[in-house]
Parts: C-alpha cells; sequence; structure tokens
C-alpha cells in the first residue's frame, strides 16, 4: 500500500449498521457514520447537543482535564450565534491581499528552506512550523511568537504514550493567561486585544470567554492543519504528476484543496450529547438521554452513496459535498485560514517542486476501538527535490 | 451574454452580466452580500444559497439531488432554492432573477 493510501475503516459498519461503537472513560460513544445521518445529527442541535459539560464532546472525553467552556464551540443556539457575530468577521481576515501575501512569502521560504535540505522530518520540520507561523496572522502577533509554540512540540497535550496529559494541557493555558493579562494591560490590535474589547449582549466578554476563544483557536487549529499539510506531502511525493497538473491547470486547485481535506478529513469525529432518548438513523438504533454520539465526518466522506470513487484522490473532483470542516451551526471557523494554507501551499509545491522522495515514515493510527484509522504520520522523512 | 439580477436580503438590486463561470463566483467577484462561497463552489459549503424567482424557475431548473440534500437542512430554503455554484452561466439565464437568501 502507498504511504499516502488513507483506507477507510468504517465501510462496512457504514453500510451494514450505519453506527459504530467506542468505549472512551465509562462514557460510551455511538459514532454515526453515514453522510446524511451525520448532517441531519449536525443540524438537530436540540436533541444532540454542544453545550454540555466542558470537554464531554470531545473524544477522548475531557472532562476530567479542563473547566474552561470552549467557545464557541462548547455553546448551542441560540447563545452560540451571539459569539460566532462576535469572531467571524476577524476569521474572514484570511481573505484579504496582505494576509494572502504575507502568507505566501512564510510558505514560500519555508519551501526554499526545505529544498536545501537532504532529509526532512516533515511533521516536525515543515508542517509545525508552516501551522505555527501561520497563526501569528490570524491571531496578529508577533511572527516570533511561533518559535515558542513550534518549541511545544507537536502535541501540546500529549506526553509519549499518553492520549491526554493535563500537565502538558496547563502549559497551554497559563501561556494563554499570561497573554491575556499582557493584552489587557497594554491592548494591541491582536485577537486577545479584540476579544477583550468585545461586547455580547451589552457587556463586555470576560476573562474566562476570551480564554475559552483562544484555547479552541489553538487547539482545534493544531492537530488539523499538521495532519492536512503533511498528509498533502505524503500525497505528492506518491504522484509527482499531481503536482505537474497543478502546474498546468491551476484553476484546479481550489477542488483540489477540497478534496484532499475531503480524503484526509483531518479530523476524525466530534461529539454530541443526547438529551432525550432517540434514534440515529436510517437502522433505527436507539441511543439514550445523557449519552454520547459522535458524528464522524471520516466516515461520511467516504459514503458511495454520495461520492464516486470515494476511496481515490480525484484532483479535480467537481461536485465534493464534504463535511471535513463539519456541517451547520458548528462549522469550522479557521475554514477560510486552513483553506488558504492549503491553496497557497499546493500553489507554492507545483511551483517550485520537482518530486518529493519518501525515506521513512510513521504512521499514526488513531484508536477508536471497533476501528482503527489513519490519521496521518508520526514521523514522515522526505526529500524535496527543486523542479 | 446573460445578465443576471441579485436582490440581498437588504433589497439591494444588483444587475450583473456574464459569458461563463458559475453564478457564485460571478456574485463573489462583484462583493454581492449573502453569497460567501466559502467551498469555492464544489458543493459543500451552502454559502451560496439564493432563492430563484418562481417565474424564472425554468431558467435555472431545480436543485440536483445533492444540492436537495444539503438545502433539506436549511431551515430558509423552498422550492426555488438553489446553490448558485452549482448554476453555471449560460445564455438561458438571460434575466433571471435571484433573492439571496443569507
Ligand atoms: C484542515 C484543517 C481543519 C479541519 C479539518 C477542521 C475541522 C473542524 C470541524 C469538523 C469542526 C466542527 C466541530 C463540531 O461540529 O463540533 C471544526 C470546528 C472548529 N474549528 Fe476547525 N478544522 C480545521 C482547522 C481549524 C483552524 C485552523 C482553526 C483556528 C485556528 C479551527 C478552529 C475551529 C473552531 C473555533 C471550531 C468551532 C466552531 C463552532 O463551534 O462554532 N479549525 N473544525
Ligand atoms: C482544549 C481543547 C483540546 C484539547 C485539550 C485537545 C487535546 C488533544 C489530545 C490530547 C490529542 C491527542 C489524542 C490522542 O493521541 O489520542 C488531540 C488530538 C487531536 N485533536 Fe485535540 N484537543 C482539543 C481541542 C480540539 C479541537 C476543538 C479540535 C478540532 C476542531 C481538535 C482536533 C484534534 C485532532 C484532529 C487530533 C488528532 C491529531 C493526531 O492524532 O494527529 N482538538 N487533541
Ligand atoms: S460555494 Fe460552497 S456550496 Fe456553493
Amino acid at each position: 500500500m502507498k504511504r499516502s493510501e488513507f483506507a477507510d475503516p468504517f465501510e462496512q459498519a457504514r453500510n451494514e449498521q450505519g453506527i459504530g461503537k467506542m468505549q472512551d472513560q465509562d462514557d460510551p460513544v455511538t459514532m454515526v457514520l453515514g453522510l446524511k445521518d451525520v448532517r441531519k445529527c449536525a443540524h438537530n442541535w436540540q436533541t444532540f447537543q454542544s453545550g454540555a459539560k466542558p470537554g464531554r464532546i470531545v473524544v477522548p472525553s475531557e472532562v476530567k482535564i479542563r473547566d474552561t467552556r470552549q467557545i464557541p464551540f462548547e455553546v448551542d443556539p441560540p447563545e452560540h450565534g451571539d459569539y460566532r457575530a462576535i469572531v467571524e468577521p476577524w476569521f474572514k481576515r484570511p481573505l484579504e491581499d496582505e494576509y494572502r501575501a504575507q502568507l505566501r512569502a512564510q510558505i514560500e521560504s519555508l519551501v526554499d528552506q526545505v529544498l536545501t535540505q537532504d532529509d526532512v522530518e516533515v511533521v516536525g520540520e515543515f508542517s509545525l512550523k508552516l501551522q505555527s507561523r501561520a497563526l501569528t496572522l490570524l491571531l496578529n502577533t508577533p511572527y516570533q511568537e511561533s518559535d515558542v509554540w513550534i518549541g511545544w512540540g507537536t502535541h501540546v497535550f500529549r506526553s509519549e504514550g499518553e492520549a491526554l496529559d493535563g500537565d502538558k494541557a496547563s502549559i497551554l493555558y497559563d501561556y494563554i493567561d499570561a497573554q491575556i493579562e499582557r493584552a489587557a494591560e497594554n491592548p494591541t490590535d491582536d485577537l486577545y486585544s479584540v476579544l477583550l474589547n468585545s461586547e455580547i449582549n451589552g457587556r463586555k466578554l470576560s476573562k474566562e470567554e476570551v480564554k475559552g476563544v483562544m484555547i479552541l483557536t489553538f487547539a482545534g487549529g493544531r492537530d488539523t492543519v499538521i495532519n492536512a499539510v503533511t498528509n498533502s506531502i505524503a500525497y505528492f511525493a506518491d504522484h509527482p504528476q499531481s503536482l505537474a497538473r497543478l502546474r498546468d491547470q491551476p484553476e484546479i486547485t481550489n477542488r483540489a484543496v477540497e478534496e484532499l481535506i475531503r480524503y484526509f478529513s483531518p479530523l476524525t469525529h466530534m461529539g454530541r450529547v443526547v438529551t432525550e432518548d432517540t434514534k440515529v438513523c436510517p437502522h433505527g438504533h436507539d441511543v439514550k438521554a445523557d449519552s454520547r454520539i459522535s458524528l464522524c465526518w471520516a466516515s461520511a466522506n467516504r459514503d458511495a452513496k454520495t461520492f464516486e470513487n470515494p476511496n481515490e484522490v480525484v484532483l479535480d473532483r467537481k461536485v465534493n459535498p464534504h463535511v471535513a470542516f463539519g456541517f451547520s451551526h458548528h462549522n469550522c471557523l479557521g475554514a477560510t485560514h486552513a483553506r488558504q494554507i492549503m491553496h497557497i501551499l499546493l500553489e507554492t509545491l507545483a511551483a517550485k517542486v520537482g518530486s518529493i522522495d519518501i525515506l521513512n515514515a510513521k504512521e499514526n493510527i488513531e484508536d477508536l476501538d471497533q476501528f482503527k484509522r489513519k490519521v496521518g504520520f508520526d514521523s514522515i522523512n522526505v526529500k524535496f527535490n527543486p523542479r | 451574454m446573460a445578465k443576471i439580477i441579485f436582490i440581498t436580503s437588504d433589497s439591494e438590486k444588483i444587475e450583473l452580466e456574464a459569458t461563463s463561470g458559475s453564478v457564485m463566483e460571478l456574485a463573489v467577484q462583484n462583493g454581492v452580500q449573502g453569497i460567501d462561497g466559502d467551498c469555492g463552489g464544489v458543493c459543500s459549503c451552502a454559502t451560496c444559497h439564493v432563492h430563484v424567482a418562481p417565474e424564472h424557475f425554468a431558467k435555472t431548473g431545480p436543485a440536483s439531488e445533492i444540492e436537495q440534500d444539503m438545502l433539506e437542512l436549511d431551515d430558509d430554503a423552498n422550492e426555488y432554492s438553489r446553490l448558485c455554484c452549482q448554476i453555471e452561466v449560460s445564455e438561458q439565464l438571460d434575466g433571471v432573477v435571484l433573492h439571496v437568501a443569507k
């Protein structure tokens, strides 16, 4: 099997049961697998809520390691909409020319750098750097801050071999607390300051709320972007003709971005807490009030009822109604930023890179109990060859 | 060349002309309010939702099955809803009136 092949572990269960089962710290999860069912459950926030105990909708559950509510992620409508209204304009800034130009400069210089190396460990030396530097644009903080974040390594929340690590997570929490204090004393035009100065229903956002937004911006945009970037490098290593194609047909770049994100689905699933005894379709499986379901974006994105050749990367897939960025109320706030990163990355690789050799790779397999899913790589060493 | 008329939720009327591309692209290029086109036109984001004026529905035709699956869960959708990234500009559209949903 090619390194960039990502199998679909959910196919049989999706077709036969429509659901999967996962144990997680005595709080089991019914995974919803089909595209239409995932969409329906995502839309039905009254029955499948996000505003449960903080940490509970994340799988594996984080109720034991944090109390801070992530905003807007762990809030339901109508309050959810009030918070989104505050942050949405800010998260659209990646569409501005100036932002894109800076992002392009960052990505081009990183690609130039790795082209001079014989051996690049992509996760740590490329994707983490790219993600951290790009985040300085999204937060509008000094570029040098990215060195701090890169220093944390790829797993801010996890020690070797351990899924969740409260001590490690506190590095991030302490950092954000300090930044909020700094911004409260000396406001700049960064996201911390803008949030501290924002109003919701006639009052200022509290520091705890600002923290909730900032943690989410760090956590939600880290592994997801790192996996999207790393896996795309693996894909182009196995498919140099696709780099050539993007060079010849730059007009398909947008479709290629969406297709790679569908195929890799960097966020496998996200949970909800059930508010009443009900059924999740299509075979009418019962779920109980106060139990958990998850919306399995990764499975939905391989649903053959909607996607032709779901297990292939069809670079110019024209109609691609994927849910890799979620669906309905909670759809990804960072999607504009993530899409710009991917778009500029593909253009830059096509322009500068002729081929990529994989030297060594260690897969990252997510353990979902009934399913084992490859989400990315723990490490992957490559050589980038110039055109 | 086809003339396409957008009416935004603020009742602003915007008349545009085009020969090719999708209706979403035309709207985004001209900053039509309420059409964001987040996914670039692959039918994944539903930020390009319009209601076709009923008397012009024959010009665009109905939503495809994949579009309908998306629209089914949109609280503003009705029988004249389309995701306008899925409407290609052609002579056939000339004069069409589209009400922006958002
Ligand atoms: C390829 C990269 C990314 C993927 C695949 C991705 C995926 C997702 C998905 C599936 C959701 C929905 C969660 C749910 O329904 O519960 C989501 C929500 C969210 N994402 Fe992303 N994400 C990515 C990048 C980012 C980035 C770069 C940021 C910010 C820096 C970010 C911030 C958020 C936030 C704040 C939410 C919560 C939105 C809400 O609850 O209203 N994401 N993301
Ligand atoms: C305070 C909030 C969060 C904390 C403490 C946290 C913690 C973690 C931890 C501990 C892991 C490693 C899991 C394992 O190895 O089994 C992880 C992985 C991951 N997280 Fe989060 N997370 C948070 C929020 C989010 C959000 C909001 C998203 C997306 C919207 C997200 C996306 C991911 C992804 C895609 C991975 C898999 C990365 C990989 O294994 O390569 N996280 N997170
Ligand atoms: S632009 Fe995304 S669905 Fe039309």
